[in-house]
């Protein structure tokens, strides 16, 4: 009698074990999101990709007459790298989130995975890298989803040109994280009119939904985390330096390479996530400095630099980086992004650019095509309370959600990297 | 054959160092306007946001900024069309294993600066740690090759003269950019300097006393330090990254130093 009440009960039981297991099966190590975004997924924790893959760097010049003003001399040239197979392969385009290279780290751990996995890969940089305002934007005003994606779907074409000699394809994917998986998002639009490569997959990791809120949310970060705020960056600054300083004296081991953030980290938890949340905003404030100062000089703007001074080749241009250190990308909005939508369309206003400026733009598209997957997590710092679930509703069962990982700071992880690969071979996990 | 292979390198670094001098001559920085255009004043202006009261962490004393913003050019094309091709190809004809032993190999004829360099700073456990690393290395690691210390718990303590003058209190100096060797500042260069002087005249080309070996190793460690330093002059994009360096490589320094 006993052991028949215990039998379904065990069963029970171990169907329960199965379950919870299933749902706590994802390991990656830190749940507080601002740790993951700064730290990544360190060394230890990481997918094992291949140390060196057969890369090729190359340059593009889309605009053979543009003159280039000497201060942004060695950026004329759109740089990108390529891994091909040895024989007929599918191939797979990436694009680079906000101020990303073609060889950021995290393009790197996407283009070793595919290459890995069977894939020609080709590797783009962001539009709002300085290198691609100068060499591959038609007005070199970056920030506008559609305009920027257009730009970016002549590069891919004129870059394939260039490379269907070297390799074969079989088909054509594409797939980009943050601001480029937005991006991805509209090229793919893009093709279905023009239909050049017939996308047969678009992945999109880690998107922003609107990308205005995401740069308001990232600006912040900065200016409220700062003590004292942004006059007294320096005292921030040292304390990071002193911090850093101590872990290197006193760590066991620690070496100044891709593992040192990981290294400090463990020696010295911060005790809240004001530092690591002033950290991003400085990473994205650089970056955003890099792209509107060179946007500035090509279009002589008239915003941080006087419109006719030129600029030369060794000229100091430190006080330039101050300014913009502290403008924020509202101020672009309005000094630079919408004045010359303007130009173009007098009638268009600040709400009309937020609009465009969201992947609700395209809903309807991305809602109905069955070439989209979609790679997030639930905890990603630059979305708005919400948005992550706008996007479950939007891709339904083409959206994989990841507990934890921040801002793509899980994209290394073992169980991200099968879910990425995953997607195009057509496996469901 | 040795004097006449002596003479001409000795005589194309000469010509090295004057190609640079010649290309970095010539040091305005501050972009000059023009008096005789007005120039019209950028939606934010400069003098706007920049405060005389505010410390800057980018401002870094560098008097010689002309000069310095022309050996860094300098250097982009040093790499370019003479470094980076050399050691290319070294990579290209060598394998990653056998890279590995020569920076092994390279090393640990160094441990010989980082021994006098933590014995100047009184840091006796490191210098015994040193001492023991070459000496373990030198035998069980056949002549450096491997570093078998390390695993066995004496890792490298690194140390040089810039260091150590550093840590008895000597300051930056002014920021320089050196032709070849990169960034670096006054006190750091001196320590690079005395640090090769004291190298070659009491550390290991003195004990070996052969001309060609010392040239040759002198080659093999210039390729091997390039081939193992990532960085690529204007690759990361930014239309600032002369400031950049600056900082990181003051940063580097700092955090180094107080080891």
């Amino acid at each position: 009698m006993r052991i028949k009440l215990c039998l379904p009960s065990l069963i029970l039981n171990g169907l329960l074990m199965v379950l919870i297991s299933h749902a706590a099966a994802y390991d990656y190590p830190f749940s507080d999101p601002y740790v993951a975004t700064v730290v990544n997924t360190p060394m230890e924790y990481a997918e094992v990709l291949p140390t060196e893959v057969p890369v090729k760097f190359d340059t593009l010049k889309m605009f053979p007459e543009r003159k280039v003003p000497g201060i942004l001399w060695n950026l004329d040239e759109l740089r990108y790298s390529y891994v091909r197979q040895k024989g007929p392969a599918p191939l797979i385009f990436l694009i680079a989130g906000t101020g990303a290279s073609f060889n950021s780290a995290k393009m790197q751990v996407m283009q070793k995975a595919f290459y890995r996995a069977g894939y020609h890969v080709i590797s783009i940089s962001s539009p709002t890298h300085p290198n691609f305002v100068v060499a591959a934007s038609t007005s070199s005003v970056p920030g506008h989803l559609e305009e920027d994606s257009a730009d970016l779907y002549k590069v891919m074409q004129t870059v394939w040109q260039k490379l269907q000699q070297k390799m074969e394809a079989t088909d054509f994917n594409l797939a980009g994280y943050s601001l480029g998986a937005a991006q991805s998002a509209f090229i793919a639009k893009l093709d279905e009119q023009d239909k050049v490569f017939n996308f047969r997959k678009v992945l999109l990791i880690n998107p922003p939904v609107s990308l205005y809120n995401s740069v308001l949310i990232l600006d912040e970060l900065l200016e409220l985390n700062i003590p004292g705020g942004l006059d007294n960056f320096n005292v921030f600054y040292d304390r990071i330096i002193n911090a850093f300083s101590d872990v290197y004296a006193h760590g066991e081991n620690v070496d100044f390479n891709n593992d040192f953030l990981f290294q400090a980290y463990k020696y010295r938890k911060p005790t809240s996530d004001d530092p690591l949340k002033a950290l991003i905003g400085t990473s994205f404030r650089i970056s955003s400095e890099n792209m509107v100062f060179t946007s500035d000089v090509m279009t002589k703007a008239g915003y941080v630099v006087p419109k006719n001074l030129v600029l030369r080749r060794h000229d100091n241009v430190r006080d330039y980086a101050k300014v913009l250190g502290h403008l924020t990308f509202l101020d672009y909005f309005r000094g630079i992004l919408l004045p010359h939508f303007q130009d173009l369309n007098p009638q268009t206003t600040e709400a009309d650019l937020i609009r465009q400026l969201s992947l609700r733009s395209i809903e309807d598209y991305l809602r109905t095509s069955p070439k989209f997957g979609l790679i997030h997590n639930e905890d990603d710092i630059i979305l708005l309370p919400g948005e992550i679930d706008y996007l479950r509703g939007v891709f339904g069962d083409r959206a994989r959600i990841f507990p934890h990982g921040g801002h793509c700071g899980n994209m290394a992880y073992p169980e991200n990297v099968a879910a990425m690969v995953g997607f195009f071979q057509d496996i469901k996990n | 054959m040795l004097i006449s292979i002596d003479h001409k390198m000795r005589f194309f670094l000469l010509a090295l160092a004057g190609l640079a001098v010649l290309f970095m001559s010539g040091c305005s920085v501050t972009p000059k306007p023009d008096p005789n255009i007005a120039y019209e004043p950028p939606l934010h202006k400069v003098e706007d946001y920049v405060k005389e009261t505010v410390t800057y962490v980018g401002d870094i004393y560098d008097p010689l900024e002309g000069f310095n913003r022309r050996a860094y050019t300098f250097n982009y094309y040093f790499d370019k069309f003479l470094y980076l091709p050399v050691v290319n190809t070294y990579e290209f004809i060598m394998p990653d294993y056998a890279e590995k032993r020569v920076s092994n190999f390279v090393d640990n004829v160094f441990e010989f600066n980082n021994f006098t360099n933590n014995l100047l700073q009184f840091k006796l456990k490191r210098t015994g740690i040193t001492l023991a690393r070459f000496v373990v290395n030198t035998t069980v690691g056949i002549a450096g090759l491997w570093d078998p210390a390390t695993n066995w718990g004496m890792p490298r303590q690194t140390e040089d003269f810039g260091q150590t003058l550093g840590h008895y209190g000597v300051g930056n100096g002014p920021y320089l950019m050196l032709p070849i060797f990169g960034p670096s500042n006054l006190r750091d260069t001196t320590g690079l300097v005395t640090d090769a002087v004291v190298f070659t005249a009491a550390g290991p080309p003195a004990w070996v006393d052969d001309d060609t070996t010392t040239l040759v190793f002198n080659g093999v460690t210039a390729v091997d330090k390039r081939h193992r330093q990532s960085f690529r002059y204007y690759r990361s994009g930014s239309p600032f990254e002369y400031d950049m360096l600056r900082m990181l490589y003051t940063a580097k320094r700092k955090i180094e130093i107080a080891k």
